[in-house]
């Protein structure tokens, strides 16, 4: 396989591929017909995806920097290039992108009946500007994607959502724009730092990892990028906009929102927030602040989630969790959490994603997301009900699921260096059961009572062929996680290690860190 | 060709531009008398020879060609020395460009307005390309005196176009209002270009930046002159607390005026703003900049907070163009190289974005004035997708997005910002622009998300041959500018190269 990849060059030219061809796509969905412009969406974005998996390969563990680099000058006046690359951390958000943006096309079919040529476009303009989030190494085109993909997201929600659905687009957009504005005076300073410092403009992102900040600046931009990604994880007490967001949302629209839009945040920590200000990231505040927020969105989203009604809003708070589990892994700076918050991000993706998919196929039969509507389906939807149940134990966290994995690392990262908010993070797990089985028991099991449940069909074969590789997916990292770990290890130790090793060899502007706060 | 205005002629030769435009502007308002176009009279209308006016908005396109071409010229002229009255440098040619630009835009989305409320098209389009003439002259000054001339026959000639249309009371209202306040800003500049000459014993800002700097003007005259042009040129720029005649003058004007008003005579204004300030008062930085902070930062948050409260589109884009003279006060308050630069880079995209916009309201509008309520646009992009598309375009680019020039224009003020540490001021700059997000995004909102309550056909404004063109040109520009800034970077950049000793 790697020599047919060599020999076809495809590191030269895939990242540009996987940015480009979503965005040629447009051009196609818009210019076919309305009734095959799904169709079109569907073989295109499939295409990319299995263009995408020659990633596995290609990909070269021994290579903890970017790898399949490739820089051409954008700006020149402001240093600006169009650069891309791919590392052990984005190595796979950018597979889940793919991955998710077809299976949601897919799952749209039934869903979206009005205006589908502009809908198809819009999935697959947020899908070049997602993969574009993951495989920018220019801080100035990053910020360009990161963006970039609020306004096709604004309008999946806004035009093809729910009641609420105007409300919950601009809260969306609003949230997210306020966020990332700030990280942008942030860049801002860095690219001013950086050209104080080297004397010719430049938004490289190892450009600005040499700029060796004060103590006091790290704080100050910490806080302005982790404003940013805190909004977009979401970060307790920035979440409300997500439940609000889900709920309306289309399903292929939560679907991706879930998958790939969160993962976003929890991104930009490892590769920004980390590595650029390894000073502020390391210093004990700052990392009680981001565990503690960890802990209470895994814990108080639990409880919320375990009251709700709606079956999709219910869904949507534990996002809000599993989310918690990510921040956690990552501050707790040890390579087993950010392993875990990297296995939990994939993990949340494939089965978040697919509980959205599910309760679509529900919603799509009987018009209602509410739990109490539904009873003993199992009877009459054998395989919904069984890939529901796969999917719903991943989701909690169940061994032999990718969950398990995920939400293991990332505790024991977390105990090693903080076991008291390990524990009470435990507590999460056993909450996920306590949201999740009954859901799961009052819509399948129980008793089958309203005659329009004995309606409800079981898969077709386009919804099975959706389930199918996810269910597979969820199952085989639960049981052979080493592949995914192991290409992520080589990149995260590099991050740990540059967090803890700046923090070894300076260990006096860390106190002086100290005393600049105490003035 | 070189110049160095040791004879009269050189200064023909360097107001080459301004006296083309003024001799087309005076020719077609000789043309529309002598023709068929007098009085735009019903009975017109059966007429096969009747055009509506269209063939005067074409002559008065081919005069900003040929002032466009003699721009082009200029561009290869040298001068020598820096004392004269009128400037042949880039800031000046960069901003004559973007007068050109907003003038011929104007026209262009002007033709089917001006034939359905039959208003004589001869002095509608002359007074277009007689104050676009005055704002050119404004951009090349270096003579208070000139910048003074300038200005005045640049408002006469917009204060007559707010009034244009004589039947609809609200232009006549807009127009008096506009005339009077108008007025009232123009006796403070004039009363601080005497303080200023009496301070310094010179109109010549080369001569006054000299005598500021070696310290040889008496401080308080000057201090006083600075601050009564400050509180000239912020009339016209309407930066709050000065802006109360926008919002009502906007509204009242015709729409095409409107948009013509609020790109290109706040270019204007500011392009001599920034001129008078980085080149006279440099020396005194410290004396103005506190007043230009808090203006950025008061007009910024209250023109912001002010739109969120407007239904009626036009007045939204009034406050709009308010906030975006913020933005651009920032530049003024940072003064440096890439703040100058990025602010004239910014007023590129901003003609574009903002007649762009305006294009589109007149279209919405369709029978004159009618249909400017933010309800009028419900479902209105499902409608016409490709004007739809357009209007969000125009918006998201009004609005600071990524892949727009909107952004690239913002981002360039805020690197200027940054070079001067004014950080507050950015945070400002940014917290106030997610304010703008939503009633930018109101009217996408407005477009795509919700369904008209009545049926109602495509407008046929958007057919006609001289609107496409403008919104091709305003689109296509924008995402070129978004996607690909380098050469209008590159431009902006040496434009202000040599402008003013630029503060470190």
């Amino acid at each position: 396989m790697t020599a047919f990849l060599d020999s076809i060059g495809y590191t030269n030219w895939v990242l540009h591929a996987l940015i480009w061809l979503p965005a040629l796509g447009i051009a196609l969905v818009l210019a076919s017909e309305e009734s095959r412009a799904k169709t079109v969406a569907f073989w295109w974005s499939l295409a990319i995806m299995i263009l995408s998996l020659g990633l596995w390969w290609a990909f070269d563990t021994s290579e903890p920097g970017f790898q399949m680099v490739s820089t051409r000058p954008w700006i020149t006046a402001w240093g600006v290039s169009y650069s891309l690359g791919l590392d052990g951390i984005s190595l796979f958000m950018v597979m889940l992108t793919t991955f998710s943006t077809s299976v949601a096309i897919l799952g749209s079919f039934n869903y979206i009946r009005r205006h589908e040529r502009a809908f198809y476009a819009l999935m697959l303009l947020l899908e070049a500007g997602v993969v574009g989030v993951f495989v920018a190494t220019d801080v100035f085109l990053f910020y360009v994607f990161f963006e970039l993909t609020l306004v096709p997201m604004y309008f999946i929600v806004g035009v093809w959502g729910g009641k609420r659905r105007i409300y919950a687009a601009i809260k969306f957009f609003l949230y997210t724009a306020f966020g990332s504005l700030l990280m942008l005076v942030g860049i801002l300073y860095l690219f001013w730092r950086a050209k104080n410092l080297l004397g010719l403009p430049t938004f490289a992102y190892e450009d600005f990892l040499a700029i060796g900040l004060t103590g006091r600046e790290q704080l100050w931009l910490f806080i302005a990028f982790a404003l940013a990604f805190s909004v977009k994880v979401p970060v307790f007490p920035l979440h409300t906009w997500l439940p609000d967001a889900h709920v309306e949302a289309p399903t292929p629209g939560s679907v991706i929102l879930a998958a790939v839009l969160l993962k976003m945040g929890t991104y930009g920590f490892i590769r920004f927030l980390l590595p650029l200000f390894p000073e502020a990231a390391r210093h004990p505040t700052v990392v009680a602040t981001m565990l503690v927020l960890g802990v209470i969105g895994i814990v108080y989203t639990a409880w919320v989630a375990a009251v709700q009604p709606d079956a999709k809003k219910l869904v949507a708070y534990t996002s809000v969790a599993h989310m918690g589990f990510v921040v956690l892994g990552i501050f707790a700076l040890t390579v087993n959490g950010l392993q875990g918050g990297l296995i939990v991000m994939i993990s949340h993706g494939l089965s978040t994603g697919a509980l959205f998919l599910l309760l679509g196929m529900l919603y799509e039969r009987r018009h209602t997301r509410e739990i109490a509507d539904f009873g003993g389906l199992a009877r009459v939807a054998p395989w919904l009900a069984t890939a529901f149940v796969i999917t719903a134990l991943a989701s909690i966290g169940l061994p032999g699921t990718s969950g398990f994995i995920g939400e293991f690392l990332a505790l024991l990262g977390t105990f090693e260096t903080h076991p008291n908010i390990a524990i009470v993070a435990t507590l999460g797990v056993i909450f996920a059961a306590y949201y999740m089985l009954p859901m799961v028991q009052r819509v399948f099991f129980n008793k089958l009572e309203v005659q329009e449940n004995r309606e409800v069909f079981d898969l077709s074969g386009r919804e099975l062929a959706i389930l199918a590789p996810l269910c597979a997916l969820m199952i085989w990292i639960g049981w052979n996680p080493t592949p995914f770990l192991e290409r992520m290890e080589p990149s995260v130790r590099a991050v740990i290690e540059r967090v803890e090793g700046v923090a070894q060899a300076a260990e006096q502007p860390s106190d002086e860190l100290l005393t600049e706060e105490a003035d | 060709m070189e110049l160095d205005f040791s004879r009269q002629l050189h200064y023909w030769w360097a107001l080459l531009p301004e006296i083309v435009l003024c001799i087309a502007g005076m020719f077609v308002l000789v043309a529309g008398v002598s023709g068929k176009h007098a009085s735009g009279a019903p009975e017109d209308e059966g007429d096969p020879s009747f055009s509506g006016g269209a063939d005067l908005g074409w002559l008065a396109l081919v005069g900003v060609l040929a002032a466009a071409m003699a721009n082009g010229w200029l561009s290869g002229v040298h001068e020598v020395g820096n004392t004269s009255m009128i400037a042949i440098d880039g800031f000046r040619l960069f901003a004559n460009w973007i007068f050109l630009l907003a003038a011929a835009l104007t026209i262009l989305i002007s033709f089917g307005y001006v034939y359905r409320q039959r208003l004589q098209a001869g002095e509608f389009y002359g007074l277009i390309l007689l104050a676009s003439a005055g704002m050119m002259f404004m951009a090349g000054a270096r003579d208070l005196m000139v910048i003074f001339l300038g200005l005045e026959v640049m408002s006469v000639s917009v204060y007559a176009l707010t009034a244009f249309n004589r039947r609809d009371r609200k232009s006549a209202e807009a127009g008096l209002k506009y005339f009077l306040l108008g007025a009232f800003a123009t006796g403070f500049l004039l009363y601080g270009i005497a303080l200023v000459y009496g301070s310094t014993g010179s109109t010549n800002i080369a001569v006054i930046g000299t005598s500021v700097a070696d310290g040889t003007a008496s401080p308080r005259l000057l201090a006083v002159g600075v601050a009564l042009l400050t509180i000239g040129f912020g009339f016209k720029v309407s930066a709050v607390p000065f802006h109360m005649w926008t919002p009502d003058v906007y509204e009242g004007a015709p729409a095409p005026v409107t948009a013509f008003m609020s790109a290109s005579v706040k270019a204007a204004a500011f392009v001599a703003f920034m001129r008078v300030f980085v080149i006279a008062f440099h020396a005194v930085h410290e004396l103005w900049y506190p007043l230009l902070w808090w203006l950025a930062a008061l007009t910024m948050v209250a023109a912001n907070l002010m739109a969120l409260a407007q239904s009626n589109v036009k007045r939204m884009l009034a406050y709009s163009s308010i906030a975006h003279a913020g933005y651009l006060l920032v530049a003024v308050t940072a003064a440096n190289e890439n703040a100058a630069a990025g602010m004239l880079f910014y007023l590129f995209v901003y003609t574009l974005m903002n007649i762009g916009a305006f294009a589109v309201v007149i279209g919405v509008a369709e029978h004159g004035e009618e249909k400017l309520q933010i309800e009028d646009y419900s479902g209105f992009g499902w409608r016409q997708p490709l004007v739809g598309v357009a209007l969000t375009i125009f918006l998201l680019s009004l609005a600071g997005f990524p892949g727009t020039g909107g952004f690239m224009g913002k981002f360039y003020l805020l690197q200027g910002a940054a070079d001067s540490q004014l950080w507050y001021l950015m945070i400002i700059l940014v917290l106030t622009t997610v304010a703008s997000y939503w009633y930018y995004l109101r009217v996408a909102w407005y477009m795509w998300m919700r369904d008209a309550d009545s049926y109602a056909a495509p407008t046929t404004v958007f057919s006609s041959l001289p609107m496409q063109l403008a919104l091709i040109v305003c689109v296509s520009l924008i995402l070129f500018t978004g996607l690909f800034p380098g050469p209008a970077i590159d431009f902006a950049h040496a434009s202000v190269a040599g402008l003013g000793a630029w503060t470190p």
